[in-house]
């Protein structure tokens, strides 16, 4: 078998010192350099950004739990606002109540006694007129009666009748 | 080294296992099978013996033309430094091995296709003179390393354009196939074997991988851009070898050479050790050598002996054929895996290296 093991050819060996070194010079240059720079580069934006998106999102924990603390305090406090606002409310409801109870009892006192006052007056009103009246009516009559001095006469000799000279 | 979770996939070991077993297996058997078989042929069909050996070695050799199909191929320049000065023509030159040619300073001769031998005024080869010709032509390997050069450069290129574009965007399209092996290159192999230095390596990493993948990949491909057994040819694997020798060498830091030259045994111990450590230096990137270079020859053997049963039993081909393509079809699914893997382990046990020579005193 002819592998050419015990004389390798110069000229191959030659040519390839020639081509490999040409090669890894020419790569180095304008393949190797510009790509491990990039993917370095790369790797190190790639690292940067998941470092800092750790951070944010520690941040934004941070954030959340602060809000949660936030909105549980606000809540606590609207509660606080709801019970006192209850309370006062119903307090101003009893108060205007026991008011108005009382302005109405007042009222209504005042109304009887107005009543009343007006009653007795009307009553006394009444009294007078009628008074006034049964004088009016007794004095028609009486004129009346009295017109002629027949009657006037009888009525005193009828009056005389009943009254015997005891 | 931190692969553990790399290798302790038990599907992912399992495919590797065998993957490398069947590949060691097959090696040694089929050659050894069609050469019999190419025997017994022998005597039935005198008139056109078909020899898988031959054939299954010249597809894997380096070549000075590269073929595309029947008797056409594309010729390659010769590129020789004589004594006398450079002679350039092209493999044409030679129509196909039948001719001699004429240079500026020899006559040449393209012996069994493969070597280039100056011939003197008799016609008879001189080896003396061709001892002195060095042979520096553009062969098959060589145009297929260039063309893989080119389109490296170019995709990655393109893929470096579309960083500069989309600055600090996800990938899209190319850049998202290229970016994960990228990744995996850094993360899994220079990383966790160099340690913060690494960075520094990269470029040698990336580029090694990339270059014995698309080389591999190319190789498994049987028409005219792919064909070529680059990274299965021992030259191609010792060039690389030689510059991870001299980088893991060259950044050695005081431990390392400390490590090699003191080691830690008796002073008279001394005489056994630094020659071992010194053959461990060389020991290493040769393990390297010979690895990708074994693995990526024996798949193309094996695919091309698989292929070379339908030739071999010539009368027999419509039984064996659809059983030689099956095992062929599964065989280069499985070269698939092992161009992967081979850039994988290369690249792997180049930093691992690198990282031992710059490791800080432990």
């Amino acid at each position: 078998m002819n592998f050419d093991i015990g004389n390798p050819s110069y000229g191959l060996v030659f040519w390839t010192l020639i081509a490999f070194l040409l090669l890894l010079l020419l790569l180095r240059k304008f393949a190797w350099k510009p790509i491990m720079e990039a993917i370095g580069e790369r790797e190190k934006s790639i690292e940067d950004a998941l470092t800092s998106a750790e951070k944010a999102k520690e941040e934004m924990a941070r954030l959340t739990s602060e809000n949660e603390q936030l909105l549980k305090e606000a809540r606590a406090e609207r509660d606080v606002i709801l019970k006192e606002a209850k309370v006062l409310k119903d307090q101003i409801v009893a108060d205007a109540k026991t008011l108005a109870q009382t302005e109405g009892a007042k009222l209504i006192e005042q109304a009887k006694k107005e009543i009343d006052d007006q009653k007795k007056r009307a009553l006394t009103e009444v009294k007078d007129q009628v008074s006034s009246l049964s004088l009016e009516i007794a004095r028609k009559v009486l004129q009346k009666e009295f017109e002629d001095d027949k009657k006037q006469e009888a009525l005193v000799a009828d009056l005389l009748k009943d009254v015997k000279l005891n | 080294m931190d692969f553990r979770h790399f290798f302790t996939s038990k599907k992912i070991s399992f495919i590797v296992f065998f993957a490398v077993l069947a590949t060691f297996s097959t090696v040694q058997a089929a050659p050894a099978e069609t050469d019999s078989t190419a025997v017994e042929s022998h005597g039935a069909h005198d008139a056109e013996v078909f020899k898988p050996t031959e054939v299954i070695m010249e597809h894997i050799s380096d070549s000075h033309d590269w073929h595309l199909w029947g008797h056409t191929s594309i010729p390659l320049p010769v590129i020789l430094y004589t004594d006398k000065g450079f002679d350039v023509f092209l493999s044409s030159a030679f129509h196909h091995g039948e001719q001699d040619h004429q240079g500026k300073h020899y006559t040449y001769r393209w012996v069994d296709k493969k070597k280039i031998r100056v011939v003197d005024a008799a016609g008879e080869v001189d080896e003396a003179a061709s001892a002195k010709v060095w042979d520096f032509s553009i062969t098959k390997n060589v145009a297929a390393m260039f063309l893989s050069v080119i389109l490296l450069v170019l995709i990655f290129s393109s893929v470096a354009g579309a960083y500069k574009k989309r600055v600090g965007k996800a990938p899209k399209g190319f850049q998202s196939l290229i970016e994960p092996i990228i990744i995996f290159v850094r993360d899994d192999i220079a990383r966790p074997n160099i340690g913060h230095t690494y960075a520094k390596f990269m470029p040698l990493l990336l580029t090694i991988f990339f270059f014995i993948w698309f080389n591999n990949l190319l190789g498994l491909i049987p028409i005219f851009p792919g064909a070529a057994n680059v990274t299965g040819n021992i030259a191609t694997t010792f060039a690389l070898a030689l510059v991870v020798l001299v980088v893991v060498n060259v950044n050695g830091n005081k431990y390392y050479w400390g490590h090699i030259l003191k080691p830690h045994v008796p002073w008279w111990l001394y005489p056994i050790m630094i020659p071992v450590e010194l053959v461990g230096v060389i020991s290493k990137p040769f393990a390297l050598m010979i690895r990708l270079f074994a693995n990526i020859s024996a798949g193309h053997i094996v695919i091309l002996s698989l292929i070379s049963l339908i030739f071999v039993f010539n009368s027999l081909a419509t039984v064996i054929t659809p059983v030689s393509l099956a095992f062929v079809l599964f065989m280069n699914v499985l070269e698939l895996l092992v161009a992967f893997l081979q850039a994988f382990i290369f690249t792997l046990l180049t930093a691992l290296f690198i990282g031992m020579a710059v490791e800080e005193h432990h």
